[in-house]
């Protein structure tokens, strides 16, 4: 009798538990990764494709699956940091040379309104229309050249962002080492 | 009148050197050989230039129209000829150029046509906007629209409307001056303020240092018969800063991230209250300010100054001595010196002190930190600078953050008590402009994101918009034949021969049952005359490359036919009238 008042004890308990358990994977389910969405939130969203990839979620997708975390330009070497934290993996070299912040400028005077590169722009800052000039919207440049190569008049080019008083930043206070003066040789 | 003062912690107390400055009365400024008048002056929008060169311009007309609300307008400091609008260095530690309206003065110091605002009879925002218009932004060093700040809360009652006369930065004695002068005006603005707001208590704060400024003040509310009162509050830097002020006065401490407003208190410097009022009783627009020049000079001396006189014309007034080797804009505690001398005075700008070794020698070199906890002690937010620096040396921003570093209003007292020497707020301005910039890359990251992915959406769906499209069109045009079939079936029952006769293809298919389903007939009549059509068309192309034949291919067929038919795999036929292949 007391075994099966035992037995009968452990079953409710797994039945219980078992419910729990499964109540709790329905209700607490996590929809997508939540280390792709970590290490997207780390990349740039230039949408550049540089690293090779259609954008920066299926590369952070495919970091997620072991890729290198070195292939994003865009993002420097502080972005490889970053990346190299979250995923506690080695830091690497940038598999390509870093360049500063730029972003596209249209010559307007030569733009003769193909429209080939708003359909290229992968961020929509570019405006214009057909046989209409073209002009990039600066701030919604992220700077990843794709309108550069399917321009049939070559007359997009990309300048650095230059340094003004709206994005200046306080440098890192720097101790000033003196030479102290040289004393006559006794 | 007696009142209860409460402490506000921390701070230090620097020599005031004051009393330099403070022998002399206001004088007037000469108009400078040129004047360079940065559009972007105050808080918010850049104002948008309204001139171009060669423009004539009237003393008091409008040059930059405010862009936005939070924004305000700037004006030709006197009359003249716009030279250019181009970049101009500007009184800022970065040393960069901005846009800036150079005005080549006639000297005649013509004003435009100018009358008083009935603001009385006006609403309060007419009022605003009015002072928006008059580029009145506040003239304690944050140049923040004052309009902007006028405007009550809808939630939280005004309690106290606090009047900052502590000037507690030494050196500066430019309110100090503006009160013992000018102190009716001064009441008076305070009064629109109180009009607009309707606090219960207007409190006017001053150093017990400046009591000849404080005796002005209160016998120019008692002549105007104003409820106000007329604090004297403790020398102690930063005693003027409005956060501190306001915890001096009325005991509320601001918590972090949060505003005076939000408790029912509101703050303007006795300036920006003199300069509403010249606005709104005289029409004039904010287009001088009183600025203090002193440190190492012969003459320190208080002067009414055009926006955009260069600071060395300036200072050349006042004589400095001839090792001054730069100037600082603002005070000892929180000024910087400028990267050029030439740069413009702008609204901003409260004092300026002539530069020497003797007056601020070299800072020894920065030795390691102790944590002696002195900084701690002297900061007036209570904040922990020494854990803030370490981070902020490390580089560890979050953490900065979790230390407060936005409550840092960079006053300096920490600096200023380290044994150590080490240049605090230097760090801490390091540390918020990274988080600033940071920031600002995470949201146009965020921003890039969302669109990539709105375009991304709007592709698949302008595909599928572009399939569904096509399918309808085909799905009318075959609506449409199977119309024509139904009707030419229609046709061809009642007279079967003429239909027949007609449309052959149509009279085939009507045979099939015709009673089943009109629209089920009409559908097989599309079918069958499709069928028919590409078998038609088959046998019309098929026999082509048989066509145009040479004589020597001919003789080839024909061999190759006779060897068939010797063989009895086919039938004889007429060479070349089909194009049979054996199977």
């Amino acid at each position: 009798m007391e075994i099966v008042l035992a037995i009968a004890i452990m079953a409710l308990g797994a039945v219980v538990l078992g419910a729990a358990l499964g109540f709790a994977s329905i209700k607490f389910k996590v929809e997508g990764d939540p280390l792709i969405e970590k290490i997207e939130a780390i990349l740039p969203q230039t949408q550049c494709g540089q690293c090779g990839y259609p954008g920066c979620k299926p590369y952070a997708e495919a970091i997620a699956n072991g890729d290198e975390i070195n292939k994003c330009p865009p993002g420097g070497t502080e972005g490889v940091q970053r990346l190299a934290d979250l995923l506690g993996r080695e830091v690497k070299p940038l598999n390509a040379e870093e360049k500063p912040k730029q972003i596209a400028i249209i010559d307007e005077q030569t733009c003769i309104g193909c429209t080939l590169c708003i359909q290229a722009c992968p961020v929509d800052a570019i405006v214009g229309a057909a046989k209409q000039m073209h002009t990039i919207v600066a701030p919604l440049c992220t700077g990843c050249e794709l309108c550069l190569p399917p321009c049939p008049v070559e007359c997009i080019r990309m300048e650095p962002i230059a340094e003004n008083i709206d994005n200046w930043k306080w440098k890192y206070p720097v101790v000033e080492i003196k030479a102290a003066p040289l004393k006559e040789a006794a | 009148m007696l009142m209860n003062l409460f402490k506000c912690k921390g701070g230090v107390k620097p020599p005031t050197n004051k009393t330099q400055s403070i022998t002399l009365p206001i004088a007037t400024a000469p108009i400078p050989s040129r004047l360079v008048v940065p559009l972007h002056q105050s808080i918010g929008g850049t104002p948008r230039p309204i001139v171009q060169a060669g423009d004539q311009v009237l003393k008091g007309q409008l040059i930059g129209e405010a862009d936005g609300w939070i924004s305000a307008a700037v004006h030709a400091p006197t009359s003249g000829t716009v030279v250019e609008v181009a970049m101009h260095v500007q009184p800022h530690p970065s040393g960069l150029d901005a846009m800036c309206v150079v005005i080549a003065p006639d000297g005649r110091d013509e004003w435009i046509a100018h009358q008083p605002f009935d603001y009385a009879n006006a609403a309060p925002e007419a009022v605003r906007e009015y002072l928006q218009q008059s580029g009145v932004v506040g003239l304690g060093g944050a140049v923040f629209p004052t309009h902007g700040k006028l405007t009550p809360s809808k939630t939280v009652p005004m309690e106290e409307l606090v009047i900052n006369g502590a000037e507690c930065e030494p050196f500066i004695t430019c309110d100090d001056l503006l009160m013992r002068e000018r102190a009716e005006e001064v009441v008076r603005g305070i009064g629109i303020f109180r009009d607009l707001l309707q606090p219960k208590k207007v409190l006017i704060g001053i150093e017990d240092n400046k009591p000849e400024a404080a005796a002005a003040m209160r016998a120019a509310v008692g002549a105007l018969g104003e409820p106000f009162s007329v604090v004297v509050v403790p020398t102690l830097y930063p005693a003027g800063g409005a956060k501190q002020l306001i915890r001096v006065l009325t005991g509320k401490e601001v918590p972090a991230a949060k505003r005076s407003t939000d408790l029912g208190v509101q703050c303007f410097n006795v300036a920006t209250a003199y300069t509403a009022w010249r606005a709104i009783a005289h029409g004039e627009p904010v287009v001088s300010r009183l600025v203090t020049v002193t440190g190492n000079v012969h003459a320190p001396r208080n002067y009414e100054v055009l926006i955009g006189t260069p600071m060395d014309e300036l200072l050349q007034l006042a004589t400095p001595h001839p090792d001054t080797d730069g100037i600082i804009m603002g005070g000892p505690m929180m000024g910087f010196l400028v990267p050029d001398r030439q740069v413009p005075v702008i609204k901003a700008t409260n004092c300026l002190i002539a530069h020497d070794d003797r007056l601020f020698p070299p800072k020894p070199p920065e030795m390691p930190c102790i944590r002696c906890g002195s900084c701690a002690q002297a900061c007036p937010h209570e904040l922990q600078p020494f854990e803030m620096y370490w981070f902020s040396r490390a580089k560890n921003f979050g953490k900065t953050q979790e230390y407060h570093i936005f409550d840092c209003i960079e006053c300096g007292c920490c600096s200023f008590v380290c044994p150590s020497r080490i240049p605090l707020v230097q760090y801490f301005r390091f540390a918020k402009s990274e988080i600033w910039a940071r920031e600002r890359e995470k949201n146009a990251a965020d921003g890039a994101k969302a669109r990539f992915e709105f375009k991304q959406l709007r592709e698949e769906r302008e595909k599928a918009e572009k399939a569904e499209k096509l399918a309808k069109a085909a799905a009318a045009q075959a609506a449409k034949k199977a119309a024509e079939a139904a009707a030419a079936a229609a046709a061809g029952e009642p007279v079967a021969e003429g239909a027949a006769a007609a449309e052959p293809v149509a009279a085939e298919a009507s045979p099939v049952p015709v009673a089943v389903d009109p629209e089920k007939a009409a559908k097989m009549a599309t079918i069958q005359a499709a069928m028919e059509r590409a078998k038609a068309q088959r046998e019309a192309s098929q026999p082509k490359n048989t066509e145009a034949l040479k004589s020597s291919q001919q003789k080839e067929i024909d061999e190759i036919e006779a060897r068939r038919q010797a063989a009895h795999l086919t039938e004889a036929a007429p060479p070349a009238a089909t194009g049979e292949k054996t199977e």
